[in-house]
This record gives C-alpha cells, sequence and structure tokens, in this order.
C-alpha cells in the first residue's frame, strides 16, 4: 500500500467516495467549512439544503426509494441540534443514514464555545450509534464502521462528529495517512444473526395447523429486500396478508390475499382478521401500539410467531410462541423451500376466507364524495391522484389525516413506492423526503401528499427543489386545520377546538408555491379536481404545488380509539347499522 | 451470614474500553428510570476491552430485565452483557473508612476487624482507617457496626464478581 499524506477534510469526502456516496444533502458553517472546500472537487453531488432538518429528512426519503444510505453534513450547534429529529425519525423507522456534523476544534470542546453543543451526548439515544473522531487518523476507519453499522443488520442513524481542527488542513492535527481499506474494530457489533432451523420447523407446524392464519408484515421486509420472498410465501400457503403502515407496498394491495393497513386507522378487515385470527406471523413487525391498540386486549386467541433480524424486538411487546431471529429474506426463503419440499397442508381454512370477504364485503373503505361548488373530499383527491399517476410513481406523505388517507386509498403495487414517517410521526416530513426520493428517481413521479399544517413546518425546501432542479408535485390537502389533532377534539374532546385552526386565507399557498420558483395551483371544486392534477402530471421541468380546499369536518375512518383494543374499531357512520 | 433475597440484579458487561462507553450504558438505564445500586469498571485482562458489573435497583413489574439486557447488547460497544446468578458467583466489594476511635475503644474495634479479615490503614490521634474486602452483606454488616463508634468518611467501590467455579 503506498502511503499518502493528505489532511482530514478530504480524508473524510475521500472516505465518502469510497462507500459510493453519489448524493449529499446539507448546509455548510463555520465548523465543518473545511469539508466543504474538497467537495467543490468531488464527484459526489452536493444538495444545499435552507434548514438541515431538510437535509436529514433528504437523505431519508433518498434512502427508503433507492435503499443506498442516505448521507447528510451539517455544521456544529444549531445545525446539529436542527438534524436531530430526523435523526429520530430514522432511528425509529431504521431507515440508515450517515450524518456527518462539525463540532468546534478538539481544545474548544467543553468551553461553550461559539455553536458548541455535546452533539454524541444529544444524539445517543436517537442514533444506531455515533462517533466522536478524536485524531484524524481514524477518519477512513470511522467512515467504513459508520457505513457498515447504518447498513447492516437492523438498519439505522449513524452519526459522525468532526472537530474542526481534525479536518482543517491549517492544522497539523489534520495530516494523516491515507489508509485505502481500513480494519474495522467493531468486536460488539455482530449484525447477522443465525436462525437455527429448528425454529422454522416449528413455524411452519403453527402455520400449516393454523385455522385462521394472518401474515402481519412490516417495514422489516422491505429493509431485507424480501418482497419477492413473501409473495413466494403468500401464494404457497394462501394466507392473507395485512401490510402495516411501514410496509405499505411490500405486497401489492391488488393481491386477492392482500387485505391492506391494519393498526389505528387500519381498514376494518385488516384490523379485525388480526382480531379474530389464530395465528399470527409477524414478520419484520414490532407490535408497535397504532397497530395493537390495547396489548392485553390484541388479538387475545393467537398464537405469534415472530421473525425479526433484531433480537430487542422479539418478545418486547407481545411474547412469541415461535421466535425466530434472523433476516426476514433468509428466514421466508427457508420457509418457502422446506414447504416446497413436505407439501403445503390441506387445512380447511374456507369458514376463514368466508368470515374474510364478508367482512370485506360490509366494511369497505368509504366516503360520500361532495356536490360541485363545495369543498373537496380529501378522500377524492386521492383517489384521483392514485388514479393519473403512472405506475412506478413514488408518494411521500407528511404525517395526520393526509397520511392516513394517502396509505388507505393509494393502492401501493409495489416496494419502496411510499415514504412516510411511521414511527415518531414528525410532520413536515413529506416535501423533503419527497426531495430526496426525486434525486435518487430522477425518472420517476414524485408526489408529497401534504397537510397545511406540514407545509408551513418544510416548504422552505420547495426553494431547494427549484434552484437544484429537482421538480416534485405536492398535493396540499388544505382544510385550514391540524386535521387529526381536530378530529380526537371532535370524537374525544367535546368539538373543543383548542389552538387547531390554522387560517383560511394566510397564506396564500399558490402565491408561495410561486414565489419559490413552483407553479402553484388552486383547487376549490370537485369537478376541477382531474384536470389540476392532469396539468400537474405535465409539468416536468419544475415543482408543482396543488392547493386543494378540503372539507374540515371529514374524519378518517376506521378508527380504533387510542388506548382501546380493536375490536372497539368505530367505522363510518354509513356502516354503523352493518353486522360486525 | 444471612443469605436475603436481593433486591437488585447484577449485570457483568464487557465493552470496548473507549471514551463515552460508559455514557452509553448508565445512559440506557436512566432513560429507563432503573436506579444504579453499585457500578465497578476497570480493564479486563485485555486493555481494549472493560468489564462493568453493575448492581441494578430493580422493579421487574414496570421494566424487563431480560429486555433490558438486549438492549444494552445491542449497544455497538458492548462486546457481551449477562445476568449474573447470585448462588453460582464469588463476589467481593472494598471499603475504606475512617472510623472515630477513642484509644479506649480500638481493642473492640480491631479485634472485630481481625475476625472480618480488614486491615488498618493509618492511625490518627482520634480515628482509625480501615479497609475491608468481603461480600457486600458482610460489608453492610461491618458497616452498621462501626457506626457506632462514628463515621467520618466512607467510601466503597461496588461490587465485582466472577463466576464460582
Amino acid at each position: 500500500m503506498t502511503s499518502e499524506n493528505i489532511d482530514g477534510g478530504k480524508a473524510l469526502i475521500r472516505a465518502l467516495e469510497k462507500e459510493g456516496v453519489e448524493v449529499m444533502f446539507g448546509l455548510p458553517g463555520g465548523a465543518i467549512l473545511p469539508v466543504y472546500d474538497p467537495i467543490i472537487d468531488s464527484n459526489i453531488r452536493h444538495i444545499l439544503v435552507r434548514h438541515e432538518q431538510g437535509a436529514g429528512h433528504m437523505a431519508e426519503g433518498y434512502a427508503q426509494a433507492t435503499g443506498k444510505p442516505g448521507v447528510a453534513m451539517v455544521t456544529s450547534g444549531p445545525a446539529a441540534t436542527n438534524i436531530v429529529t430526523p435523526l429520530c425519525d430514522a432511528y425509529l423507522d431504521s431507515i440508515p443514514l450517515v450524518v456527518i456534523t462539525g463540532q468546534v476544534p478538539l481544545a474548544a470542546i467543553g468551553t461553550d464555545a461559539f455553536q458548541e453543543c455535546d452533539t454524541t451526548g444529544i444524539t445517543m439515544g436517537v442514533t444506531k450509534h455515533n462517533f466522536l473522531v478524536k485524531d484524524a487518523q481514524d477518519i477512513p476507519r470511522i467512515v467504513k464502521e459508520a457505513f457498515h453499522i447504518a447498513t447492516t443488520g437492523r438498519p439505522g442513524p449513524v452519526l459522525i462528529d468532526v472537530p474542526k481542527d481534525i479536518v482543517d488542513p491549517k492544522n497539523s492535527r489534520s495530516q494523516l495517512n491515507w489508509v485505502d481499506d481500513p480494519e474495522m474494530d467493531l468486536p460488539g457489533y455482530e449484525p447477522e444473526k443465525n436462525f437455527d432451523l429448528s425454529g422454522i420447523e416449528k413455524a411452519l407446524e403453527l402455520i400449516q395447523n393454523s385455522e385462521r392464519p394472518i401474515f402481519y408484515v412490516g417495514g422489516g421486509i422491505l429493509k431485507a429486500r424480501a418482497a419477492e420472498a413473501l409473495r413466494e410465501l403468500v401464494e404457497i400457503t394462501g394466507i392473507h396478508v395485512v401490510t402495516t403502515l411501514m410496509a405499505r407496498g411490500a405486497f401489492p394491495d391488488s393481491h386477492e390475499l392482500c387485505l391492506g393497513m391494519p393498526g389505528m386507522h387500519g381498514n376494518y378487515t385488516a384490523v379485525t382478521s388480526m382480531q379474530k385470527a389464530d395465528l399470527l406471523v409477524a414478520l419484520g413487525a414490532r407490535f408497535d401500539d397504532r397497530v395493537t391498540g390495547k396489548v392485553d386486549g390484541f388479538a387475545p386467541d393467537a398464537k405469534i410467531i415472530h421473525v425479526d433480524i433484531d433480537p430487542a424486538e422479539i418478545g418486547k411487546v407481545r411474547k412469541p410462541d415461535v421466535a425466530i431471529t434472523g433476516d426476514c429474506r433468509l428466514v421466508i426463503e427457508t420457509m418457502v423451500d422446506l414447504l416446497k419440499k413436505q407439501g403445503v397442508a390441506s387445512t380447511d381454512r374456507s369458514e376463514w376466507k368466508s368470515s374474510i370477504s364478508g367482512w370485506q364485503e360490509r366494511f369497505p373503505l368509504t366516503y360520500e364524495n361532495s356536490e360541485p361548488g363545495s369543498k373537496l373530499k380529501p378522500q377524492y383527491v386521492i383517489e384521483q391522484l392514485r388514479d393519473l399517476a403512472p405506475d412506478d410513481a413514488i408518494v411521500a406523505s407528511g404525517v395526520g389525516q393526509h397520511q392516513m388517507w394517502t396509505s388507505q386509498y393509494w393502492n401501493f403495487d409495489s416496494p419502496y413506492t411510499w415514504i412516510n414517517s411511521g414511527g415518531l410521526g414528525t410532520m413536515g416530513f413529506s416535501i423533503p423526503a419527497a426531495i430526496g426520493a426525486k434525486v435518487g428517481n430522477p425518472d420517476r413521479m414524485v408526489w408529497a401528499v401534504d397537510g397545511d399544517g406540514c407545509f408551513q413546518m418544510t416548504a422552505q425546501e420547495l426553494v431547494t427543489a427549484t434552484v437544484e432542479n429537482i421538480p416534485i408535485k405536492v398535493a396540499l390537502l388544505n382544510n385550514s386545520y391540524l386535521g387529526m389533532v381536530r378530529q380526537w377534539q371532535d370524537m374525544f374532546y367535546q368539538e373543543r377546538y383548542s389552538e387547531v385552526f390554522l387560517s383560511e386565507d394566510v397564506p396564500n399557498y399558490k402565491a408561495w408555491a410561486e414565489s419559490m420558483g413552483c407553479v402553484g395551483i388552486r383547487v376549490d371544486s370537485p369537478e376541477e379536481v382531474p384536470e389540476a392534477i392532469a396539468k400537474a402530471n405535465e409539468i416536468e421541468d419544475r415543482s408543482v404545488v396543488i392547493d386543494f380546499r378540503t372539507a374540515a369536518e371529514e374524519h378518517v375512518y376506521p378508527m380504533v380509539p387510542s388506548g382501546q383494543d380493536n375490536s372497539s374499531i368505530v367505522v363510518p357512520p354509513s356502516q354503523e347499522s352493518q353486522e360486525r | 451470614m444471612k443469605k436475603s433475597q436481593p433486591n437488585y440484579r447484577t449485570l457483568v458487561v464487557t465493552v470496548d474500553n473507549k471514551f463515552g462507553v460508559l455514557a452509553r450504558v448508565s445512559g440506557l438505564f436512566a432513560r429507563r428510570g432503573v436506579n444504579i445500586k453499585s457500578l465497578a469498571v476497570a480493564p479486563t485482562d485485555k486493555a481494549e476491552f472493560s468489564r462493568i458489573t453493575v448492581d441494578l435497583d430493580i422493579e421487574l413489574e414496570s421494566v424487563s430485565l431480560d429486555q433490558i439486557i438486549k438492549q444494552l447488547d445491542k449497544l455497538i460497544n458492548v462486546v457481551e452483557i449477562r445476568a449474573l446468578d447470585p448462588d453460582k458467583s464469588v463476589e467481593r466489594e472494598l471499603m475504606i473508612v475512617t472510623v472515630k476511635a477513642e484509644a479506649s475503644q480500638r481493642d473492640e474495634l480491631v479485634d472485630h476487624l481481625d475476625k472480618v479479615g480488614g486491615k488498618v490503614l493509618n492511625i490518627g490521634t482520634e480515628s482509625m482507617m480501615l479497609s475491608l474486602v468481603e461480600t457486600s452483606s458482610v460489608i453492610d454488616d461491618f458497616e452498621s457496626f462501626l457506626s457506632n463508634f462514628g463515621i467520618v468518611e466512607l467510601q466503597r467501590t461496588g461490587r465485582v464478581a466472577l463466576d464460582s467455579l
């Protein structure tokens, strides 16, 4: 190996290049300046954001849509604290990120220096791991370790905090011998879990003999790139599938065995089939409270098979009857192989299947469309968006009612087409996430479905989209309210609307969009919807924002009230008289 | 010596001997509201690893020890972790203590100290400094014996333990 002396800033960028990084999102500042200088000479595309939170969410959107780790770089202090929300978001949704933060020089750490904050301390609880670099010589190794940790096992965010003197060529501390292939030093990290075959055999026995089984599929399937394997397992067993909010698209919605989304705003059939099942096969799912409702009353008759790569998920919420710690794709492929050898048992499930189809007939997702001239129904807008979008379109959402409606009404037929903030529920996620997804998929249409509350949190990133030529489309479901909060106040606080009304007229979204270099369109009446969407779909050189004026009183149904068990599911008023 | 039901659990954690690792481990307890009853940390025979012996005050209904172990094991710097079975391990703790001791009291004090195997480290005009390496419960008993004389200052190290042979 030839020995080459370079400085830490160059080494950091070179190490990113070696990891195959093609794009990074960020915003420079004092402490990180020496790492920004070599970017000019690098092939890595840097996207200059307008707020560091945007950089983090863009990296998340990029990672979710491409499967590659998302990379963001920001300076110290307030920049580091601004990216804490995306780190936590990525931590809860297991998204591989590598975030680099500047730090004051080593000697200044702990002196309350300008723009100093305890970044590794603050982010300890919201990262899979973090590093404070104390020696420039460690940079190649730490970058390699960061990518390894972020992308293997259960993926997650990793942060590297870089003191300025370590990367500043004017400082002798920044000099290092470049090492092309540094050896990682992670004796405590063993992400690959070897599952044993006996667990799989026990699982298959339960599956073969169950009368009312459900595959409960979570985001882990997507992380494990296991959608194809899952489809084979489902088709060979003929067992119905529910896909959680994090797993929409992991199994095609249009498949006859797909029951859609379970949980608080899941459809009646998905919720009820889990509740009445005698076997739940949890694949890369974590029994989140939004799925289980009251845990004590969740799927009371079901045996549980739990497959997850993270041992700490097994038994965290519900004790499984069979636990398999391992990579979902490998586990499912092994199951399929064994099933092919032993043959699929002919357990009679006709009664179960007719129960399921009965629920589907009696309790479909439903809403009543509005008359011309009156405010739009958000569900109608999403149906129109869905029907007019190409099959490979990607949709990102913010958090709230619009998120639930999008998950319910969009037709997700392929994996990695749905991007949202599931675990943390971060308002303002959609626009930067959509930009990140578009950067990773420049040839595909990317819609951000947003609410007006969310839009006002991160809309400034549309400036980034314009300036960096990343044309996305934003469907703003604008009901002038923090809609989901208003819904809870309707249902649980006697319609006392405390601090949820935003404004009917301010801001002017069309003008705001135009001021950011986007096309702005306002739609007030249902008959204008298809035309507006068609127009937006034709615009390829700029971002488009459609301000859809929607009805504030519309509720997301069904709904399992918080803290109640899933049999208390509330259906829309038009279905209340249906036999359960 | 009575063997009482421990109101704590002992974890033995082998970690990377690097800055910040103890904060990661103790932070995990802090976030779950679990108090650390005693803590001992030092490098192992391999300098790159440290061994943490930690006693946790645990109300088992609210926090699952098993879950804590799994989540600790997820920390990148944790190399190995297990709960120690109190019946199958040998434990020791070191106490050094300065105790008030008039000349007339010293015979009784030293007599008792000899019985538990302690040492006199330092003698002043009105007080003595003693040390004792023993199990935590023997040290508890000896500490309450000393309190009759008047403890001036006391420091215990926290327990360390190994599997019995």
